[in-house]
């Protein structure tokens, strides 16, 4: 008993708050090595469509992007409504894939090629027309493991 | 000099947690953890040359045309090519690959059955992919109702090798014809 009142009856003590910084770090490394930064700026509006039978994309560091979409609209006055494709940070053409995936090649190794993934993000008001010109370009680069990007949806 | 004497005075640490914070806060902002999903799919290789097409039964396909405006054309139990919904995809996609010869107008065995999707230029890629989603929904629930049959496991759950076997049993054809364009 007299070891509790001796406590209470003294001044509340502060709490020590020197491992605050440690676990404050902790976090912070967390964050750190979990982070992804976008690396590309929207050019284009995508609205990804969804669907149930959706995998996961695995080994991030070999998938090249394709965008295809209406621009955004602070670009629409310049570039207009119609959809476009936009290939790391500016907008192209559909003979510019061939390139591009040439260019994503190159800075991979070698034996990581034949694991490499395009995947094409397109709006969902984008018509095909042009979605199968880009798979067109992609056969012809042999570039043939593609993902049609989609959000989940539950089935009903 | 009487500093050096009484040894180094340790630095002041208090403001280290708010630094720390301040980064903290950054990454936390910066930081995306969403992962990417999607449907996919492998493309065909470019022919080396004209060749002419495999001869393959007219029983053995399935062939589902989506037009312009995303109607979609498939065959019903007759082999008849009929108006059909998203909904029901998915039923006529599964009777069509696991009728092993019972219905004369539908595939053999799942082995042979081909899936052949035809596009027009002006359908839109939220159909498309809706197409493509419904064909891969038969397939899996197939492949699902087979692993439980033969294993009594999911087909998510099963092993490596357990999963190459049902794959076998229903491998996933899918056959995309070059787009027919009827009008932009």
């Amino acid at each position: 008993m007299s070891k509790f009142r001796k406590n209470g009856s003294k001044k509340m003590q502060a709490i020590s708050t020197a491992s605050l910084p440690d676990i404050v770090f902790m976090l912070l490394f967390f964050f750190m090595v979990t982070t992804v930064m976008r690396e590309t700026t929207l050019f284009v509006q995508v609205k990804i469509p969804d669907a149930t039978e959706i995998k996961k994309m695995e080994k991030k560091s070999l998938v090249s992007y394709i965008y295809i979409g209406p621009p955004v609209e602070r670009m629409q006055e310049m570039h207009g409504t119609a959809p476009r494709i936009q290939l790391d940070d500016s907008f192209a053409k559909v003979s510019d894939i061939q390139e591009f995936i040439t260019q994503e090649r190159e800075a991979r190794d070698e034996k990581e090629i034949p694991y490499m993934t395009t995947s094409i993000k397109a709006d969902e008001t984008v018509k095909m027309g042009i979605i199968t010109d880009i798979k067109q370009e992609l056969r012809k680069v042999n570039a043939l493991k593609i993902n049609y990007s989609t959000r989940k949806r539950e089935r009903d | 000099m009487a500093r050096t004497r009484r040894g180094l005075q340790e630095i002041n640490a208090g403001s280290m947690a708010d630094i720390a914070f301040l980064l903290l806060i950054f990454f936390l902002v910066t930081t995306t953890m969403d992962v990417d999903t999607g449907i996919a799919r492998k493309l065909p290789p470019m022919p080396e040359e004209e060749q002419p097409p495999p001869d393959i039964l007219a029983k053995n396909i399935f062939q589902v045309r989506v037009g312009a405006g995303d109607v979609m054309l498939f065959e019903d139990e007759s082999g008849k090519k009929v108006r059909g919904s998203i909904e029901n995809l998915k039923e006529a996609a599964k009777m069509f690959i696991d009728n092993n010869g019972v219905n004369p107008n539908h595939s053999e065995n799942p082995d042979k059955a081909i899936i052949s999707l035809v596009n027009d230029r002006g359908t839109s890629y939220k159909m498309y992919v809706q197409v493509q989603n419904e064909l891969t929904a038969a397939y899996n629930e197939l492949r699902n109702d087979a692993s439980l049959n033969k294993f009594g496991k999911r087909y998510i759950d099963l092993s490596k090798e357990d999963k190459k076997t049902i794959k076998k049993m229903y491998p996933q054809k899918i056959s995309e014809a070059e787009p027919i364009s009827s009008g932009k």
